[in-house]
């Protein structure tokens, strides 16, 4: 735990819990963060994702279910599930998949934000969880604060007002 | 051969620490020529982390920053990054353009413009060494440069090497001048098929 009381989650990361705590991750870049609530029992979970699907290891073992969109978010659904949240109650709010820096030439992080994002819209209509809000793509970093006793999902960027979703 | 950064032997990682000294060395003569400033380097780090302890042996995630990456491709494939503390941009920009209007809000287009064309000759620098002890040829990208968050910058080299790697390996020295204790970071990244050709050249 952080020293203000928030819960960190890491690259590659994610955490659950309840009200009233708050999950942060820092820092997204083309990462995305995902985050998902039920407001009936309050339950939430932050996941910090790199890459779009698991398919990108071309049959070698999943080295880490954390670390792609197809394999973490439903991991973390899974676990709100067992906490006690209610599968129909629980939406989504994300945050993240900025393209950086400007490459004109062939390279997986020129478009790795964007498929990132397709990949977790993708991912979140094949639970069925509804997409409530999001704040993605640009160019810039992004840290996400998630407020587990109201869901509101603050994004904070440098040199920008916080927005809140 | 090795198929992952942790079966780097200790003779590797003093062949990576000596890669890293030979491209530092060039380029802090470089920094210098431009700066007119003698220009000292640390003794090179050679960094096997997971990707959360990539950007906190860095610094401050959070903390604000201008990089200069330079991709590279060929024989070998990886990236240069060229990180530097914003403040200390301003002053290095100044330095090299002058004092301008504005220059309390920001960076002028000309002043990043600067930075970049000073990572691209630290980046260059860099690899040039690296050719030259290896006889491995690749070409080099333009400069590209990006001001943020230090987690952010960092994570688009993480995630380029991160499909086949749970760790980042990467090797880092810093700069500081002798008249300024101004402080930047010129780190390489390298996937594992490029360093075993690497070391296969220098005959390990």
């Amino acid at each position: 735990m952080n020293m203000d009381g928030t819960i960190p989650v890491g690259i590659s990361d994610y955490k659950t819990s309840r009200s009233p705590d708050t999950l942060v991750t820092y820092a997204l870049g083309s990462c995305v963060g995902i985050s998902l609530y039920d407001p009936r029992t309050k339950i939430g979970g932050l996941s910090h994702i790199m890459l779009p699907s698991s398919l990108m290891r071309n049959g070698k073992p999943i080295d880490d279910r954390m670390k792609y969109a197809d394999t973490a978010i439903e991991d973390m659904f899974r676990e709100m599930l067992l906490l006690g949240a209610r599968r129909d109650t629980i939406m989504a709010k994300i945050a993240g998949g900025a393209n950086m820096f400007h490459f004109t030439e062939n390279s997986l992080v020129d478009t790795i934000g964007d498929r990132n994002i397709d990949a977790v819209h993708a991912e979140l209509s094949r639970l069925c969880i509804p997409l409530v809000g999001e704040d993605v793509g640009e160019n810039y970093g992004r840290t996400v604060y998630f407020n587990l006793g109201d869901g509101k999902l603050k994004v904070q960027s440098i040199g920008k007002n916080m927005n809140e979703l | 051969m090795i198929n992952s950064y942790g079966e780097l032997s200790d003779t590797h990682i003093d062949v990576l620490r000596e890669i890293g000294n030979i491209g530092a060395g060039n380029a802090a003569t470089s920094l210098s020529v431009l700066l007119d400033e003698s220009v000292n380097i640390s003794i090179p780090r050679v960094v096997i982390e997971d990707y959360n302890g990539v950007v906190q042996t860095i610094g401050a995630t959070e903390e604000l920053a201008i990089a200069i990456l330079i991709n590279f491709s060929g024989d070998v494939r990886g990236m240069v990054l060229f990180l530097l503390a914003f403040d200390d941009a301003k002053e290095i920009a100044q330095m090299l353009v002058g004092v301008e209007e504005g220059d309390d809000i920001g960076l002028s287009e000309m002043k990043i413009s600067a930075i970049k064309e000073i990572g691209n000759i630290l980046g260059s620098a860099y690899l040039g060494s690296i050719g030259t002890l290896t006889g491995l040829t690749f070409d080099i990208s333009v400069p590209y440069a990006a001001i943020d968050m230090v987690g952010a910058l960092m994570s688009a080299p993480m995630v380029e090497f991160s499909v086949d790697n749970t760790k980042i390996l990467f090797i880092e020295e810093s700069f500081s001048m002798e008249t300024k204790s101004l402080r930047s970071h010129v780190i390489l990244f390298a996937d594992i098929p490029s360093l075993n050709k690497i070391m296969e050249k220098l005959g390990l």
